[in-house]
């Protein structure tokens, strides 16, 4: 048996220093097993001892579509472009769910995995990692629901694009990773200092409106506001995301630029920061 | 056998914050980082002049090697838990490093990492990935875990219907057959039963003498850690205060904590208030043959007082009212008739006590002298705490694990088989 005890150049130095420009993605890479192992736990434990179980997944975020049909939509009357209006918000709703939901999860990393992440070590991007898939995961359960629509309405005369497969990976891993750094960059000031997560939540409430989320770009007229929305990261890929589902929307490519660039920076920063926290975590959770 | 170093742990420090964390702890977060972008020394980082923070490990150098299996014991606070933590890679040190030339599988308490909505089995993959196992790698473990765990029927069930037996059962075969050379443990055998807890240690001591893995064992079971290490390694207050052979550890720490004194002098005790009999006072008392209160396998009790009398007393008794540290009474000895005594008189009294009935374990006594009035009631004439005793190995623990919480503190002498018969 003694065979077992081959890794004779296994060697790992722990010491109170960090050099910050670790990303550690090559060890994560050694744990891919386990990210899809916590994800597949991750959606199996919220789902069950629920009556309806995934169903949820459908239900909610088409239950918040239909109420923002009816206020924003027919209430306030806003224009959805010509778009039915509840293809509009369930295509909107969608994708900032994803965003939404990414960010928090990561940023409540270390309070939501507290138990474990005590008694046990692993890269805790592990963790991150499989929360993005979890969201991945249920916004592809959601996705039939639009598509399903955007048959009914084809056969009713709407010229609906053809998705691809590819255009959604790609949008779903950019806003993904936007979220997923500013969720783990949050996380490593909110452990010990919660005032900040309460701050955070609002903050995002309120990115929320700055963001084509419950309207569409077109309806802000050139000035402050809109070069606002488009100084805004996540504005490219909503109206991204809707021009490749529903034909319609689009921003200008400078919109995109700054996307593409806040992305790479808040993924980078993140896991910058998130590993030379990651150390000392669980003293203060 | 290939002795070769797996662990080396050079000045290893740990600082903990105490209290809470709010605006104060904001105010020295922002001093100490400032004072570090400044170049100066973090007014944080010295010992003792801050009353919020404490140091867990004060600087532990050690080294482990290839077929070692450590036994870690020392006070409740002395550090054993930090220090696991920080070999496990939990959270980081303070000052100093760790080099590990293996992997490491922590099991910092029973079933870690296991989710109670996955099955058995499920847990077993979790566990063996987090360790950094492929599933290949497990897969060719699974048939050996199971058997191990005993469990097979309820392998495929979620493990929160799971007992706490079979928990611990199933977290012991996982930990102990993942594919690790450094396993490391924090008194996970204290539950499950006695037949599975000597199965584990028996299957740890092969993984340490044939697979030449190394263990380092925490536990305040003191036969636990005979049974299973053959070093042992004493913390106290974040210290190392001894590194050696098991038994000399553990006389070493035992004797360490002995505050209770092996002798009392009762001159300025205070009586109880209902105490109003002056009739006699015992003036002090001292184990006769020992400068501790510690006594091994069926020692007896052997103690010497002094009394003084102030007024004639008739037949004087003692009873000698044992309790254990939650204050529960176990058991009184009783003493008749010890003499007549008249005023003025001192008298030295030496006294056998047999106290192989209690079990292992730290025991406190009352020492309270009576007398027996015309209708036969005892009338209480002096009464004091006295010397506690600590009963170590003793003859009950020897022969089993002795189970406290179930059994009770005392193995009960006296009962014989008188007859079998077998038809």
């Amino acid at each position: 048996m003694s065979n077992q005890l081959r890794d004779t150049n296994y060697h790992i130095h722990v010491d109170s220093g960090h050099r910050f420009l670790t990303f550690n993605l090559k060890e994560t890479w050694k744990y891919r097993d386990l990210i899809w192992l916590f994800t597949k736990k991750n959606l199996l434990v919220r789902y069950k001892q629920t009556v309806l179980g995934p169903v949820w997944l459908i239900l909610s975020p088409t239950m918040t579509s239909i109420m923002y049909t009816i206020f924003f939509g027919t209430v306030a009357g806003i224009d959805t472009e010509g778009l039915p209006k509840i293809m509009f918000y369930l295509a909107m709703n969608g994708l900032w769910s994803y965003f939404s939901v990414v960010f928090f999860r990561c940023a409540d990393l270390f309070r939501g995995h507290a138990y474990i992440f005590g008694k046990v070590y692993f890269p805790r991007l592990v963790m991150a990692f499989s929360e993005m898939l979890v969201s991945v995961i249920e916004f592809l359960i959601q996705l039939p629901v639009l598509v399903i629509l955007c048959v009914w309405y084809s056969f009713h005369g709407m010229a609906i694009p053809y998705i691809t497969w590819f255009w959604i990976v790609i949008i779903l891993f950019w806003v993904g990773m936007m979220a997923m750094g500013c969720g783990i960059l949050v996380s490593s000031f909110t452990t010990k200092y919660r005032d900040l997560r309460i701050l955070v939540g609002y903050a995002v409430r309120l990115w929320m409106y700055a963001t084509p989320v419950v309207y569409p770009l077109s309806i802000l007229n050139p000035g402050w506001l809109r070069t606002l929305e488009l100084i805004n990261p996540l504005t490219y890929p909503m109206e991204f995301f809707r021009k490749m589902v529903l034909g319609v929307g689009g921003a200008p490519v400078y919109s995109l630029i700054i996307s593409v660039v806040f992305t790479a920076a808040a993924a980078v920063l993140g896991i910058l920061v998130f590993n030379k926290m990651e150390r000392n975590f669980m003293d203060t959770v | 056998m290939d002795r070769s170093v797996m662990v080396e742990v050079k000045n290893l420090k740990k600082r903990y914050r105490l209290g809470e964390i709010g605006t104060e702890s904001f105010r020295q977060d922002l001093q100490s980082w400032w004072a570090r972008h400044q170049g100066k020394d973090d007014p944080l980082s010295r010992i003792g002049e801050e009353p919020d923070v404490f140091y867990a490990l004060k600087g532990l150098s050690l080294t482990f090697r290839r077929g070692e299996s450590i036994g870690i014991i020392g006070e409740n606070g002395a550090g054993k838990s930090t220090f696991l933590k920080l070999l496990s890679r939990v959270t980081a040190p303070t000052e100093g490093s760790i080099d590990l030339y293996g992997r490491v599988t922590s099991m910092l308490e029973v079933g870690t990492g296991f989710d109670g909505e996955m099955t058995g089995r499920e847990n077993i993959y979790m566990n063996g990935a987090i360790l950094g196992m492929t599933r290949a790698e497990i897969d060719a473990k699974m048939e050996e875990i199971i058997e191990f765990s005993e469990l097979r029927e309820f392998i495929d069930t979620p493990v929160k219907r799971y007992s706490s037996g079979m928990y611990t059962k199933l977290g012991f075969a996982v930990a102990s057959h993942l594919d690790s050379e450094i396993i490391i443990m924090d008194e996970v055998l204290a539950v499950g039963d006695i037949a599975f807890q000597n199965k584990c240690l028996k299957k740890m001591k092969e993984a340490v003498t044939s697979e030449g893995k190394t263990v380092l064992y925490v536990s305040h079971n003191m036969n636990q850690i005979r049974q299973l290490c053959d070093r042992v390694i004493v913390l106290s207050r974040g210290d190392l205060v001894f590194d050696g052979d098991t038994g000399e550890a553990i006389e070493f720490y035992l004797k360490q904590f002995q505050t209770e004194k092996h002798a009392r002098d009762y001159r300025e005790e205070i009586r109880p208030d209902w105490l109003h009999d002056e009739r006699i006072r015992i003036v002090s008392a001292e184990y006769r043959d020992r400068d501790s209160i510690y006594f091994y396998r069926d020692e007896p009790m052997k103690i010497h007082m002094v009394l003084q009398t102030e007024q004639d007393v008739e037949k004087l008794g003692l009873r000698i009212e044992v309790s254990n540290t939650n204050d529960v009474k176990l058991g009184t000895y009783f003493l008749y008739d010890i003499c007549d005594c008249h005023a003025g008189e001192r008298i030295e009294l030496d006294i056998d006590v047999d106290i192989s009935s209690f079990t292992n374990d730290t025991y406190n006594t009352i020492y309270c002298f009576f007398v027996r009035d015309e209708s036969g009631t005892n009338l209480n004439v002096d009464r004091v705490y006295g010397l506690s005793f600590v009963h170590e190995d003793s003859l009950p623990a020897r022969k089993l694990n002795w189970e406290t919480e179930n059994w009770g503190y005392l193995a009960l002498p006296g009962a014989v088989v008188t007859h079998v018969e077998k038809h």
